[in-house]
């Protein structure tokens, strides 16, 4: 017992000591290496676009002129497709989810199978949902090439990411509280509109937000269902032509003049505050359900 | 009059009995309480009274529990109906993620009383009712989960009450909990019978011996014995009730 104590107390623990550290530091390095990257981007971004990203580049058609061009129509572009988007695919994901984790029978072999399908679409292409929108809402149901048919596709392509994160935030409400609900009454929906969903809104979100930032950034879908590369004017409905801000950028870039590389990187700024300003918002809602919860 | 009659109650979860021929009647205003060890179909036959094994998959029931003129084992009754009539309190105290009003007022509220005055009287007079009013009625807008462990099992209480019903069911409702709280629970129990009639799973026998008025035994899914609490505990019939209440097993 004392050779232990003595041990014990000789033990060095100057090497458990500095390997702790050491993994604190290459941890610390691996986080900040995205952060640099980032960094890197932001500033080559706006160091390209100085000068070039002001109010009249927002507020301008595109023109075959840099100095004249402008981004006006692939914004508002853009905000149709994602607000149909938005509205198509979190009302048709949290129903999927809700029905696959509340009402269905998950021995039921039929129920069982489309839960594999769900799973295994979130790693399609999404070119390949391009080719189908491409047939499905361009060709066969005819709406051309629209921002109707553009943003059923982007549904398409952003539900199954939608419909598993929100899978998992509705398995998360504990079993408890739906028997508290139960046990006064209450019916499934009830039960459903009362307890799951208040309690599952944070990861639904959370998981909307991923989905319909991935829709944001796509352009190789939409070139496939016809989103333009050229147009001057704003969309006035669904089922008008339309540009979105990837493909006009991806636009600019393709173009042989040194100044459309600047105004392509002042597209890509304009994308990216689109991007940040439409999380933030979608935080902000998930955070004043959160603090509700906690 | 008996409250509720159960005869030859059979339950299985899959091939397993968890309940043989139980035959049992439940007295209006009584305090029962369900003694036994882990495992002996206590729990699963307190949830046969609201119909809360519903929700486990593959069981199958016979007999009948007959309440308020329907056998409710029966599979076409109306189950929201008989929840209403009959709340249940569980083992680990369950309050919503909503303030303690909106806890209280959850039932009644879904179920369509909207006018907000008559809301405030439910609320005051449950939260009353579970002993719980003078400790939160200066914050019923905070969270329920902010209370401590008791209170927060006074307040699923009051969630009951405030539906009104007949019968309360409750799980091992003090097993989480302190022996302070554990003694304000058992009080306000015996001032509930006066209005209520209870049903009580408890792994406590002094609890069962405290507060209740019957007392039933069960083992591997058969009520082994059934009476006076005074009588079971001073004087048990079987050698069986006599050992488990002393501690030789269980």
């Amino acid at each position: 017992m004392k050779d232990y104590h003595d041990q014990l107390h000789n033990y060095n623990t100057k090497p458990k000591v500095m390997l702790n550290r050491l993994f604190y530091i290459i941890l610390l390095v691996m986080t900040m290496f995205s952060v640099f990257v980032l960094a890197i981007l932001l500033y080559t971004i706006i160091r390209d676009s100085w000068g070039w990203f002001n109010w009249d580049f927002i507020t301008s058609m595109p023109s075959r002129k840099a100095e004249n061009a402008g981004i006006y129509s692939a914004l508002l572009g853009s905000i149709w497709t994602i607000g149909l988007t938005a509205l198509f695919s979190i009302p048709l994901g949290v129903g999927t989810a809700l029905y696959l984790e509340e009402y269905s029978d998950k021995a039921n072999h039929i129920n069982r199978f489309i839960q594999l399908n769900i799973s295994n679409l979130a790693g399609i292409p999404s070119i390949v949902y391009g080719m189908l929108g491409l047939a499905v809402f361009v060709r066969f149901l005819a709406f051309q090439r629209s921002i109707l048919s553009g943003a059923l596709t982007l549904t398409l392509l952003i539900l199954p990411v939608i419909i598993v994160s929100s899978q998992e935030a509705i398995k998360s409400v504990p079993t408890n509280l739906k028997e508290a609900s139960y046990a006064v009454g209450m019916t499934k929906w009830q039960t459903i509109t009362g307890v799951v969903l208040p309690f599952s809104i944070p990861g639904i979100l959370t998981g909307s937000i991923l989905g319909v930032s991935r829709a944001m950034g796509e352009a190789a879908p939409l070139i496939l269902v016809g989103a333009a590369g050229y147009i001057n004017f704003a969309p006035k409905s669904v089922f008008d032509a339309y540009t979105t801000l990837p493909i006009q950028i991806f636009n600019w870039t393709s173009r042989p003049q040194a100044e459309f590389q600047k105004i392509a990187a002042a597209g890509i700024l304009l994308l990216l505050i689109f991007l940040l300003t439409s999380n933030a918002i979608a935080i902000v809602i998930r955070n004043k359900y959160q603090n509700r919860i906690d | 009059m008996s409250k509720i009659i159960v005869e030859d109650l059979n339950f299985y979860y899959g091939d397993v009995q968890a309940l043989k021929d139980v035959n049992m009647t439940i007295e209006p205003n009584e305090i029962t309480a369900l003694i036994g060890p882990s495992g002996c179909g206590k729990s699963t036959f307190l949830r046969a009274f609201n119909r809360m094994n519903d929700f486990i998959k593959n069981t199958s029931v016979d007999g009948s529990i007959i309440y308020d003129g329907m056998n409710i084992v029966d599979k076409d009754i109306d189950v929201v109906e008989l929840r209403m009539k009959v709340g249940m309190v569980f083992q680990k105290p369950n309050p919503l993620p909503k303030s303690i009003f909106e806890n209280v007022i959850y039932g009644p509220k879904r179920h369509g009383l909207k006018k907000k005055h008559l809301q405030k009287e439910l609320v005051e007079s449950s939260l009353k009712q579970a002993a719980l009013w003078e400790e939160v009625k200066e914050d019923l807008n905070k969270s329920g989960f902010e209370l401590s462990g008791g209170q927060q099992q006074r307040l699923c209480i009051a969630r009951c009450l405030s539906m009104k019903p007949d019968i309360l069911l409750f799980d091992e409702p003090t097993s989480a909990l302190d022996p302070i709280s554990t003694m304000k629970i058992e009080d306000l129990l015996v001032q509930l019978k006066e209005h209520y009639t209870i049903i009580i799973v408890t792994h406590s026998m002094h609890q069962a011996a405290r507060i209740s008025d019957k007392t039933a035994f069960f083992l591997n899914g058969e009520v082994i014995e059934m009476g006076e609490t005074g009588e079971i505990f001073s004087n048990a019939k079987d050698n069986r009730t006599e050992r488990y209440i002393s501690g030789k097993f269980g």
